[in-house]
């Protein structure tokens, strides 16, 4: 049996479009700085780092490396990931295995980016094979357009549809202190006005690109039950990919391969047989309006077609049966090395009742999900309770 | 502290160049686009999906690839766009004029789909199951822009 | 705790330049040798973890170029933007965490598609280090005349470990570069970067790596005697211009960690075979000194004997980037499996790998393989 495993500390940047007052060595410092102060921990306590990074958005080679002091890694064990979107949340699973497995106790995970040091078109371009997709390309919105059409087609999702949950994001992000794009006042006409930038992709249909980093802290049963007075187990970790190139999955959002099998692995892990009733919370890596309502249906939140419905219903606002997103999500926040960390981190602040105004009343049982590269996704869930 | 507060940025300008290899695979593909104007996928022998690109494995039976068979010009419209957003192009380094039509192209014949431009920006007159053929330059270089974009066809 | 073993490897030939294939093609013959090798079927396996490095492939996301290769469609793979031995270690890390059985292993890089120096100039500081034009080769020199000049060690001594290099790669038939050299053959090659002449420096390389991991009870069921993971370790030093060069500190660390789990006491009297990550040649004598083989490495290498030194010929007879430490544990594991070949070293019952990332080494990885 795997070793029982818990996060006990989150920290988080404030996320902003551009961080001109740090370099990336002070911005995982602020980050890390708080996540220990969170457990009261110093480094000491710490037996390893794993760190999550996109460097080609930096235009950086190894740039954890250099930034070594920042996360206090010093003569310590290390390993960096890059997996895309998705790299967070790779992170935040090779936490969980490292201290499951019994190498270490006390596993600290990383992730950072800023995204305005780099050119973030070129970076996106390149996730294109060089051979059969960069030559064709427009881009991650022209991605996410050609997949939003597709959904729209199976599902009859709408326009406005989408646009609400974009309101939601930028609402709930009013909430969350460390969230990029906070809109108070923002409306389903304002998404719908916003310039198209693809068809049916308006401006506040995405994410922004944002400077920002987040740490956790992942703990062995013993440890976890003596540092944290409500630790947010791990019941579940999984991961599913896709083919190898964009058009190889056949539907697109509106059947999405690789979630749906990392999502019911999960489940099946978590015991989990209704999600919709069984989570309380779920902090998912939604990308762009669209998704998120592509994920409801593939995460099995509801049935097929019925994406559009869940968000009309307000199933999943703050106050709803399913809250997702109460931090705001991807589309308010989005320094892409750190997001799928800020995801894990945001489910476990609602389990260790930590999440302040966000906060989710009596979140027993939470789902975190990273998305990225060619459609490949991490599910990670979370609960009160011991596996 | 406030995003004016008056710190240094230092500029760089990277510039680095790469030779990808195409592979056996894809030369076989764009030989045959580039000198007979077609296109070829491989087949899987077990479940029978044709994959284009081609590839050296089924990733869901994971079994070698061998069995190349003809695939197109015509293909069906999976998801469309009109892109309105500058765009540098990679492959010339100068910003694409908009707007311009993409989508995800399924070959006849073929179980996987490849993206490519639409001749047509008017998004009224674009939508998903629409039929589409592939319009060849005339002056071929062994390149997916061997293809000038997919046409839409009258119903 | 249990245990992991490794239950098999492949890789590809070393070659300057592998013109014909592109990445997915190439790690599909690596992985598709391995399953043949151990006959085990690609549906068997559940877990996966990469080595590659974006800025080598020229791709955001390397992965993505190769996940349907290494039969990760809807499985759970992940990819280390690191040393190719730190991917074993979180293989090694999921088999012990008992979700996993199997756990394919796999580093691939075509040092040829990029510009190694432009890429390399990367890891640098950009603020106050990379204006100034460094790359990787410029930083080793730096490294190799701060400790040639602690340690009293003259060109000639450096040459010594790459005269034994080529040697040994004489009978290495995956080797980019052999020979029989002199001393003075080395001395005369080009001159790099002072002190380091070609024959001192890894040349540019491609290629292709994968091992099969498997827990203990998994292994057990296919050999008598499976090569087990002993011990691992692993240790980040502090950047290259905030630490002693001439100390490979963070080496000695990983080390201690892993000869600690292994239950070594005596490396240079326990360990009969081992093969080590060094780029240049002077990381080699380091690294003999850090892992506490030899107090003297320069007279190690000049003996005869010292042949259980990288018996490959290492990384200057060869080199992908990212693939250096993960093939270091391919030859480790074939020396305890026996299928070294003409490089065998008789009877080797224990092994060490090591691997480093970073600039000078920043960061060090070792592993213990021992066969019952």
């Amino acid at each position: 049996m795997p070793r029982r495993v818990a996060i006990i500390a989150t920290g988080q940047t404030k996320h902003t479009a551009r961080r001109l007052d740090v370099n990336i060595r002070e911005l995982i410092t602020e980050a890390v700085t708080r996540a220990l102060q969170d457990a009261d921990l110093t480094m000491r306590d710490i037996d390893a780092v794993l760190l999550g990074n996109m460097e080609p958005f930096e235009g950086f080679l190894f740039p954890e490396l250099w930034a070594v002091e920042g996360w206090g890694g010093y003569m310590k064990p290390s390993v960096k990931f890059n997996t895309g979107g998705t790299v967070g949340t790779t992170t935040a699973i090779a936490a969980y295995y490292y201290v499951a497995s019994g190498i270490y106790d006390v596993v600290m995970a990383v992730g950072f980016e800023k995204q305005s040091e780099g050119h973030t078109q070129t970076a996106i371009t390149t996730v294109g094979d060089p051979i059969w997709e960069r030559s064709v390309m427009a881009g991650a919105i022209g991605n996410f357009a050609v997949m939003a059409t597709t959904y729209m087609h199976e599902s009859g999702v709408t326009e406005e549809q989408a646009a609400k949950a974009a309101v939601k994001a930028r609402r709930n992000a009013c909430l969350n202190e460390y969230a990029h794009l906070q809109m108070p006042d923002i409306t389903v006409e304002d998404v719908l006005r916003s310039e198209v930038l693809a068809y049916p992709v308006k401006r506040l249909d995405m994410c922004p690109q944002s400077d920002g980093a987040v740490a956790v802290i992942f703990a062995e049963e013993s440890k976890a039950q003596r540092l944290a007075p409500r630790p947010a187990w791990i019941r579940a970790v999984a991961t599913a990919h896709e083919q190898q190139y964009m058009g190889d999955s056949p539907k697109r959002l509106a059947e999405m391969r690789s979630l749906i099998a990392a999502s019911r692995r999960a489940y099946q892990a978590a015991g989990i047989t209704n999600p919709r009733k069984e989570l309380d919370v779920a902090e998912i890596y939604e990308v762009a309006s669209f998704a998120e309502l592509a994920m409801y249906e593939n995460l099995g939140f509801c049935d097929r077609g019925e994406g559009g419905k869940l968000i009309d219903m307000g199933v999943t606002e703050l106050t709803g049966e399913l809250p997702v997103n109460p931090s705001g999500g991807v589309m308010s926040t989005n320094p892409i090395g750190a997001t799928a960390l800020i995801r894990v981190a945001e489910a476990a602040l609602q389990i260790m009742g930590k999440a302040g105004r966000r906060q989710v009343e009596g979140a027993r049982m939470a789902l975190a999900t990273g998305y990225g590269g060619n459609a490949w996704t991490d599910v990670m869930i979370l609960s009160q309770e011991k596996p | 502290m406030s995003e004016e507060s008056p710190t240094l940025r230092v500029d760089f300008l990277l510039d680095t160049e790469y030779q990808y290899a195409v592979g056996q695979y894809g030369t076989r593909f764009f030989t045959e686009l580039r000198d007979h104007a077609r296109f070829v996928g491989v087949q899987c022998l077990e479940c029978g999906r044709v994959y284009v690109p081609p590839r050296p494995v089924c990733g869901i039976c994971y079994r070698e690839l061998q069995e190349w068979v003809e695939v197109g010009p015509g293909g069906t419209i999976v998801g469309w766009t009109v892109v309105r957003i500058p765009f540098i192009d990679p492959m010339t380094g100068e910003q694409r004029p908009v707007p311009y039509g993409f989508a995800i192209v399924r070959l006849d014949g073929a179980s996987t789909s490849l993206y490519h431009f639409l001749d047509e920006t008017d998004e009224r007159k674009i939508r998903v199951g629409q039929r589409v053929c592939a319009v060849f330059r005339e002056k071929r270089e062994g390149s997916l822009r061997d293809v000038l974009h997919f046409r839409l066809l009258e119903e | 705790m249990r245990r992991v073993a490794i239950i098999g490897a492949a890789q590809t030939r070393f070659e300057a330049r592998k013109a014909s294939l592109a990445y997915n093609e190439l790690v599909y013959g690596v992985v598709r040798e391995l399953l043949d090798r151990t006959g085990i079927s690609m549906r068997e396996i559940e877990s996966m973890v990469t080595a590659s490095q974006d800025a080598y492939d020229g791709k955001t996301i390397s992965g993505m170029a190769i996940n349907e290769v290494v039969g990760a469609y809807l499985k759970s793979e992940a990819k280390v933007a690191a040393d190719g031995l730190q991917a074993l270690l979180y293989g090694v890390a999921r088999i012990l965490s008992g979700e996993f059985d199997l756990t394919l292993v796999v580093a691939h890089c075509k040092e040829s598609e990029g510009q190694s120096s432009a890429i390399t100039s990367l890891m640098f500081d950009p603020f106050v280090q990379r204006p100034l034009g460094l790359d990787e080769l410029t930083a080793a020199a730096l490294q190799a005349r701060c400790y040639c000049r602690k340690r009293r060690i003259t060109s000639e001594d450096m040459a010594l470990v790459a005269v034994k290099a080529h040697r040994q790669a004489l009978k290495n038939p995956y080797a980019q570069r052999a020979g029989e050299f002199t001393v003075e053959d080395v001395l005369a090659s080009p001159l790099l970067a002072d002190p380091i002449h070609e024959l001192e420096a890894a040349p540019r390389s491609d290629g292709a790596c994968a091992l099969l991991l498997a827990s203990e009870e998994r292994a057990r069921r296919l050999v008598d005697r499976p090569v087990c993971i002993a011990g691992i370790g692993n240790c980040t030093d502090a950047y290259w211009t905030e630490r002693d060069l001439a100390e490979a500190r963070a080496l000695q660390e990983a080390a201690r960690r892993a000869y600690t789990m292994a239950g070594i006491s005596d490396p240079a009297r326990e360990i009969d075979v081992v093969e080590i990550s060094a780029r240049y040649a002077h990381e080699e004598l380091m690294a003999i000194e850090a892992l506490g083989l030899h107090a003297s490495p320069v007279e190690l290498i000049a003996r005869d004997r010292a042949s259980f030194i990288t018996p490959s010929g290492g990384p200057l007879c060869g080199n992908p980037p990212t693939v250096s430490g993960l093939v270091r544990a391919v030859e480790a594991y074939w020396q305890l499996s026996g299928e070294a070949g003409a490089r065998q070293v008789e009877g080797a019952r224990v092994a060490l790998a090591h691997g480093a990332g970073g600039i000078c080494g920043q960061n060090q990885t070792v592993v213990i393989l021992r066969r019952e």
